[in-house]
């Protein structure tokens, strides 16, 4: 029988705010244990928490960014459970009264186009870190860090609209670049910025009902969500043909062995009892918050893509490479704003500067410090007015990589301009010629491809200066 | 509605409380309790809106600034077990 | 008469111009507590060192000419569920006997700022949770009129800390009547705020939707001055009301004449002490012969005050007291396991009136039981508080019993817990409204204390204050500073 997957995806987003939900403590990664906590987010005696104004707004950009609709009226409830990591013994979350609801975030299927909908986004904190497996850990202990408690999230649950591992792949995949454009997550996967568990369940294809599903954490990393994905449904296939039963359970990705495992049964009777946390207010989000949101949401990936297509001519691919990143699309953009046709432009940033951010290993941030979009312009401009050519203008590029003088002081300073005095280069030419008679025997005997070689011999002399196009000429009217 | 042994383990679990002694006293004590609290049944609250806050407060922000967090030693100071700067707790994992 | 006697608008003002030494007043509070402690046990821990250096500060001060703050030496008790920073704060519970808090509450740093003297920490049922100050992990603290009784609860200590002279002032907390009820066995006056008017930053919380702090005294313009001192919005406090503090004491003078005070009929019925009854319509007649008008108002929803309070509280409770686990600060038992660790620590380090409550509330909020429950509750709570808004129509404010008996005796109602929760009668639904209520001396019954109610609109404290004080001058006669 052929089977179909039905999949929806829990998303935590780490939203990129200074300090916490709730209190004041720096939400910065990687700080020495328990000297990012506080009595507030370790939920000491008495304290009470306050909700960062930041997170909020961050999550309505959220929202308007997949066209969900911001309910006018949210609350932050409580979630009971006991762990080492949820120092208050509950999470702030938002239960009934969620701040977003729908919404969609489109991917590209082998059908074309395809919706997968968001039944929700709620914004919670996070809980700490406990470290088990580190080799200072002594026996039968685990320890607590409360740096990442009260960090805040965002929690974007999509409808079960997801048919493969591969769209799932890339629903997480544009779900990232979104946070990143809106510059509400730094996106870092390794970091546990976006951190994604999935419910899954197999049917016989065509079929309407829902199988019995399973939820599946731990997977924290794009390919690990495709492998997951892919394991954890050819096990339900497995189970199903061989007669038996899918149990409704929560199942651990083990990423080394590539397999999913049952998590520790003694984790059942969860329940969680929620209910409104009396220490916060509601949230009244009027339309005026929203409408100053939105005014100041930058343009989205994907009308940004078609508008480079639409408007400034680049062909898909450039589109999309271009703006897979926002940093990447602005600073192509500003390079087109300092008078650089589109089409160049794209070659460059696609070409060398994405090439130096590799080689690198850093951010379009750093980089523009050191090579302005200007700076890039007004080399593209010395090659479009001849001054040098294309091959000379990428070491150019190589000497701005370290060194802050204009495009046109290195030229000048390394003397790399290009020659185009015509008698300076019929000059050349003729001393090329003189010192090779038998050559210039051949090529009129009929040789032509000798071309190339008398070019490169005047090339040689002028140290890859001359202007290619002038010599050529200049060659075939001396030898024709 | 009578609470029965088994309701008041199950919550005994789900609070984390070890109970003793008064596991007996407990079943009878919440029966009456609960009895008397059932009065409410009577009281026909169709329509009536819950009050979880009496102050017709809302949307009470901080700013989002980070300050300096309380030192480790003072933070960690009534800590029942630490380690290496961790609190420290029984193995939560198997 | 002792220094310790005095009040402290007294106090305040001998201290502050020189006349009175900060340290001889401490001196004489202390020595009065060594006397008075082994009988009452109001206190559960005394920082006399502490009390001592800012006295002397103050002195300094002074002497030096320089400012100093409005209640500038005097000595104030705080009860042991308020943080104070380097101190324990135990909440009378084994589960913090050790905590030491990093933090000051808000509260504590007004009181820092008025230059007060930090006495010590006192008494109260665990974590608040009682009406008697005998769920204690220290034991109880007993009456000073009759040290067979119970000094009320759960602000026992603070109550009768006043009461026997162990302290000027004092901070109590009231979640459904612990200031009220013990100010009113105790024969001190007990102000629980409107809800939002103190900050709740510090106050270890039992039921952060009915939990105020306020100010305990004996007289009724000590309780003005030290309610000015606390009050005010809090950023720390996301439930803090945005709204000015008034200058209590100076309506204190204004007298009561066409203030409407009404009764309402359901909290003089079944159940109510005649004597008490006696007390409370004597204090009436007189405040209608001061020029108040009195006028007969009911609260309908009075009778499912109780059940409706003991579902919120609890159920907030049992959220509020999940962080006592053993991992960050308090006792931990040892255990086999994580889980047996949990268990253990939360099992012995709680005591049974606080597991009684924790169980209550986990039930009512599980699965199954939250829109029968909780939800219910939440709506009669609109009830109720709508019986209040509808009452306010026709009186400025509300004059009650402030408990239905005088105090009882200690061990009387520890074995019925529901017995223990029905004496709250007439407390509870202020704080599921949260209006301002003030209970008053009006009288005594066998040389026990009765205690007369009143009850405000929203953020009026001013009209309590002004017709307590009316009360308080009719029955004692008046010594003016």
């Amino acid at each position: 029988m052929e089977y179909e997957a039905v999949i929806g995806l829990e998303v935590h987003v780490q939203l990129l705010t200074e300090s916490k939900m709730f209190c004041g403590c720096s939400a910065k990664f990687g700080a020495e244990p328990n000297t990012q906590a506080c009595p507030v987010c370790l939920g000491f005696p008495g304290v009470l928490p306050v909700l960062n104004r930041k997170a909020v707004e961050f999550a309505i950009r959220m929202a308007l960014a997949v066209e969900g609709e911001v309910q006018p009226f949210c609350v932050f409830a409580r979630k009971s459970y006991f762990y080492p990591d949820l120092p208050k013994g509950y999470q702030i979350s938002q239960y009934e009264l969620p701040l977003c609801i729908g919404g969609y975030i489109e991917i590209e299927t082998d059908g074309g186009k395809k919706r997968v909908g968001i039944t929700r986004i709620h914004l919670e904190e996070d809980a700490g870190k406990l470290v088990h497996e580190e080799a200072y850990v002594e026996a039968g202990t685990s320890l607590f860090d409360g740096n990442r408690c009260g960090v805040p999230l965002l929690e974007i649950v999509s409808e079960p609209d997801i048919r493969n591992p591969k769209e799932a792949h890339d629903y997480l995949v544009r779900l990232r670049q979104l946070v990143m454009y809106l510059g509400i997550c730094d996106g870092n996967m390794e970091e546990g910025s976006i951190r994604c568990d999935a419910n899954v369940s197999v049917r016989p294809k065509g079929s309407k009902e829902l199988g019995t599903k399973t939820e599946v954490k731990n997977m924290n990393s794009f390919r690990n969500v495709q492998r997951a994905l892919e394991a954890e449904i050819s096990r339900q296939i497995r189970v199903l043909e061989a007669g038996g039963k899918i149990e409704q359970e929560t199942l651990l990705w083990d990423p080394e062995r590539e397999v999913v495992e049952p998590m520790r049964s003694k984790e059942f009777a969860h329940d969680y009892r929620y209910f409104p946390d009396p220490d916060l207010v509601p949230l009244y989000i009027e339309n005026e918050w929203i409408e100053k949101v939105r005014s100041e949401l930058p343009e989205l990936p994907w009308r940004r893509k078609e508008r480079f297509v639409a408007e400034l001519g680049l062909p898909e691919y450039d589109s999309e490479v271009l703006t897979s990143e926002r940093e990447t699309a602005d600073y192509f953009e500003d390079v087109v704003a300092s008078g650089v046709p589109p089409k160049a432009a794209s070659n460059w940033v696609m070409g060398e500067v994405l090439r130096v951010l590799k080689e690198e290993r850093v951010g379009m941030d750093a980089f523009r410090k050191r090579i302005g979009p200007d700076r890039l312009a007004e080399l593209i401009k010395l090659v479009q007015a001849g001054t040098v050519s294309g091959s000379i203008a990428k070491k150019v590029f190589e000497e701005m990589r370290t060194d802050p003088s204009s495009p046109k002081e290195i030229v000048e300073k390394k003397g790399l301009a290009q020659i185009s005095d015509e008698v300076e280069l019929s000059r050349i030419v003729d001393d090329v010629l003189s010192e090779h008679p038998q050559e210039v025997e051949r090529y009129r005997a009929g040789k032509v491809q000798l071309l190339g070689f008398f070019v490169g011999q005047v090339m040689k002399k002028t140290r890859g200066k001359a202007n290619p196009k002038l010599v050529n000429r200049l060659i075939r009217e001396k030898l024709g | 509605m009578a609470v029965t042994l088994e309701d008041v383990e199950k919550v005994a679990y789900l609070a984390r409380l070890k109970l003793s002694g008064e596991k007996g006293r407990f079943i009878s004590q919440l029966n009456r309790i609960l009895d008397y609290i059932a009065q409410l049944e009577e009281l026909d609250t169709g329509g009536v809106p819950p009050t979880s806050h009496v102050l017709p407060l809302k949307n009470v922000f901080r700013e989002d600034e980070a300050r300096p967090s309380v030192p480790r030693e003072e933070l960690m100071a009534n800590a029942p077990a630490e380690h290496m700067g961790y609190f420290k707790v029984p193995r939560a994992i198997e | 008469m002792e220094l310790w006697e005095l009040s402290a608008y007294e106090l305040s003002a001998r201290i502050r111009n020189g006349e009175l030494r900060a340290k001889d007043l401490v001196f004489s509070v202390l020595q009065r507590i060594r006397e008075m402690e082994p009988l009452i046990h109001a206190y559960i821990s005394l920082d006399e060192e502490g009390a001592l250096r800012k006295a002397e500060e103050v002195d300094a001060r002074v002497a030096r000419g320089e400012k100093v703050g409005a209640l500038a030496g005097v000595p104030v008790a705080v009860k042991d569920n308020i943080c104070i920073k380097g101190g324990r704060t135990t909440c009378a519970s084994k589960i913090l006997e050790n905590f030491v808090s990093p933090y000051d509450a808000t509260v504590i740093e007004k009181l820092k700022a008025a230059d007060v003297v930090l006495l010590g920490k006192t008494n109260l049922d665990e974590f608040a949770m009682g009406s008697s100050t005998e769920n204690s992990y220290f034991g109880p603290t007993r009456n000073p009129h009759d040290q067979e009784r119970v000094p009320g609860g759960s602000s026992g200590g603070s109550a009768a800390a006043l009461a026997a002279g162990e302290a000027v002032l004092a901070l109590g907390s009231d979640t459904g009547g612990s200031i009220r009820q013990p100010a009113s066995f105790c024969g001190v006056v007990g102000l629980k705020p409107t809800y939002g008017r103190v900050s709740r930053y510090g106050l270890v919380a039992f039921a952060s939707s009915l939990d105020q702090i306020g100010p305990m005294a004996r007289n009724v313009r000590d309780t003005a001055l030290l309610l000015k001192v606390i009050s005010g919005y809090d950023p720390k406090d996301s439930t803090s009301a945005p709204v000015d503090v008034p200058d209590f004491t100076g309506v204190l003078d204004e007298g009561i004449e066409g203030i409407r005070i009404g009764l309402p009929r359901e909290y003089f019925a079944e159940g109510l002490d005649d004597e008490v009854r006696e007390r409370v319509m004597e204090a009436v007649d007189l405040l209608e012969g001061e020029g108040a008008e009195i006028v007969e108002v009911s609260l309908p929803h009075t009778k499912y005050a109780i059940a409706t309070y003991y579902i919120i509280a609890p159920a907030e409770a049992s959220s509020n007291l999940a962080r006592y686990d053993g991992v960050k600060y308090g006792f931990r038992a040892e255990g086999e396991d994580l889980y047996q660790m949990y268990c253990n620590t939360r099992g012995q380090g709680f005591g049974e009136e606080v597991k009684r409550r924790i169980m209550l509330g986990t039930y009512t909020l599980s699965a199954g039981y939250y829109e029968a429950y909780y939800l219910k509750a939440l709506k009669v709570r609109t009830l109720i508080k709508q019986d209040f808004d509808e009452a306010f129509k026709t009186c400025d404010l509300l004059a009650t019993p402030t408990s239905p008996t005088v105090a009882f005796r200690l061990g009387e109602k520890v074995a019925d817990p529901l017995t223990m929760y029905l004496s709250d009668v007439y407390t509870v639904s202020v704080n599921l409204a949260g209006l301002p209520g003030i209970s008053v001396p009006c009288g005594s019954s066998d040389g026990l204390p009765v205690g007369l109610q009143l009850i405000g609109r929203p953020f009026d404290e001013e009209t309590l204050l002004r017709v307590a004080y009316v009360v308080e001058g009719s029955l004692k006669g008046r010594s003016e500073p």
